[in-house]
């Protein structure tokens, strides 16, 4: 029960996919302009990875390895194309804002990363608390991410006007940067910046160093 | 004789070693199978509902449309006041009776009824533009058409726009636009999108006296009643804008059928 416990909150800070191993980074600056995008896009891709992995590890026993990643990914593949439909269908707005990033979620290295390294070879449920745990970790950033973003760069918070701004007479300038992909960039650079502040463990160690060069003279 | 009974070799067949040639093609081929199936089944059963959603965005993006443009209200409120659906020949500038809008998007998958366009025509980016379309009319008590709403289309910076144009009963002034699809790039060419900006076309004009295309969006702020106010950082945006007015309100474009309509033959 508690290693069940672990394998689930692993991931949340201290094995973080996206700030520790720096996985599926592309949806995560693409669709935290603002947080309910950010809030569906993670619901998504939990949903996805959570099934992916327990159907993975329920047939892993019989998956040949010469096809495995083919396998995965098909499963991948078509549990986001239902989950693109379903969104499609019932969230019709937010499906229109997320555009191509829900499909996109068949090539995000974390649901096949985690497929691939952890539900090929454990028992479904481990598989899907492991999955559950990446999953939450990836939304964690996310919304952490798209809620800064939509609060500096329009002044709201899920659509409702937090700060006043001065286009309605308030004190908020809205910084426009905020909305467009660099400041993802800087954003995600400052997190990882401060979780490896505070856990030191994480950060990596240089992998060689640069070679002094002497100075040429003439 | 061989047994037959399907679980026997179901069994037989998950006895195999994994590495085997038989047990690789039927894993490939059942994992195949069944996410064919749930992925058939997810879209044939919400398809209708998808297209309900789409079909009710179009309308209230119609609606918000000629809710914004001023005096419309009135229009709407005066007692025969109706908006009716047209399918229109862009060639023939005349309407297509008895053509519902199900046989259009039909008709519309036949390369023969587009007509494509040369380079220097293609103002708008689009390769080839469709000969029938459907129009919206608005008429007052006297069956005179006091607005028609065109749906456009063409080639933005960051990919096609969409949206519906709105023109006054005289075929000369713009009531207003919408912006039904885009993908420019947010708070900049995205802007297109803020009503703020798409109500400076109210009451712009694209010819002048002597029939000359003069539509543009200007770098800056507006100087004449042809132009419009430009989008600050959003040039490219902005030209594809004023490229896909021009070519829509032209003679390749819903000119000639504007005519028509100015000549009263709807």
């Amino acid at each position: 029960m508690t290693a069940l416990f672990a394998t689930l909150t692993e991931p949340l800070v201290r094995k973080n996919p996206i700030t520790l191993q720096i996985l599926g980074i592309c949806s995560a600056l693409a669709v935290t302009t603002s947080l309910d995008t950010a809030l569906t896009m993670s619901v998504s891709l939990t949903v996805v990875v959570v099934l992916a992995a327990g159907i993975v590890s329920l047939i892993r026993k019989h998956i040949p390895n010469s096809i495995r990643l083919i396998v995965q990914i098909v499963i991948v593949a078509s549990l986001v194309i239902v989950i693109d439909q379903v969104l499609q269908a019932f969230f019709f707005d937010i499906s229109q804002r997320l555009s191509v990033f829900v499909s996109l979620i068949t090539t995000n290295c974390l649901v096949l990363g985690r497929t691939e390294s952890f539900a090929r070879s454990n028992p479904p449920l481990p598989a899907m608390a492991d999955a559950l745990g990446n999953g939450l970790g990836y939304s964690l950033v996310l919304c952490l991410i798209g809620a800064i973003r939509e609060l500096i760069g329009k002044g709201a918070l899920l659509g409702y006007q937090v700060l006043p701004t001065t286009d309605t007479g308030g004190w908020f300038t809205p910084l426009p940067l905020m909305l467009l992909a660099p400041s993802a960039f800087f954003l995600l650079g400052g997190l990882v910046w401060a979780i490896r502040s505070i856990r030191p463990e994480q950060a990596d160690a240089p992998e060689f160093p640069a070679p002094e060069v002497a100075e040429t003279r003439q | 004789m061989a047994d037959l009974n399907p679980i026997t070799l179901w069994r037989l067949l998950l006895a195999l070693p994994n590495e085997s040639r038989p047990k690789t093609v039927a894993m490939a081929f059942i994992v195949s199978a069944a996410c064919a199936f749930a992925v058939t089944g997810a879209t044939v059963v919400l398809r209708p509902i998808q297209q309900a959603n789409r079909a009710a965005e179009q309308q209230l993006r119609l609606e918000a449309l000629i809710a914004a443009i001023p005096g419309m209200s009135a229009i709407l409120a005066g007692s025969d006041g109706h908006a009716s659906t047209v399918i229109v020949d862009l060639e023939e500038a005349d309407a297509v009776p008895g053509m519902t809008p199900a046989e259009l998007s039909t008709a519309l998958d036949d390369p023969a009824y587009w007509t494509q366009l040369t380079p220097e025509r293609d103002m708008a980016g689009i390769g080839g533009r469709p000969n029938l379309a459907q129009i919206y009319l608005l008429k007052d008590a006297d069956e005179d058409v006091s607005l028609a709403i065109l749906p456009i289309f063409g080639a933005g910076y960051n990919g096609p726009i969409q949206a519906m144009l709105a023109i006054h009963g005289d075929m000369q002034t713009i009531a207003g636009i919408t912006i039904t699809e885009q993908s420019e790039t947010p708070g900049l060419g995205g802007r297109i999108e803020e009503p703020t900006w798409q109500a400076s076309f109210a009451g712009k004009r694209w010819e002048d006296a002597a029939g000359v295309m003069r539509f543009s969006v200007a770098r800056g702020p507006s100087a004449s009643e042809y132009e419009v106010d430009g989008i600050t950082g959003a040039t490219r945006t902005s030209n594809a804008m004023s490229r896909i007015i021009r070519f829509w309100l032209g003679p390749d474009g819903y000119g000639p059928l504007l005519d028509a309509i100015e000549r009263g033959e709807f």
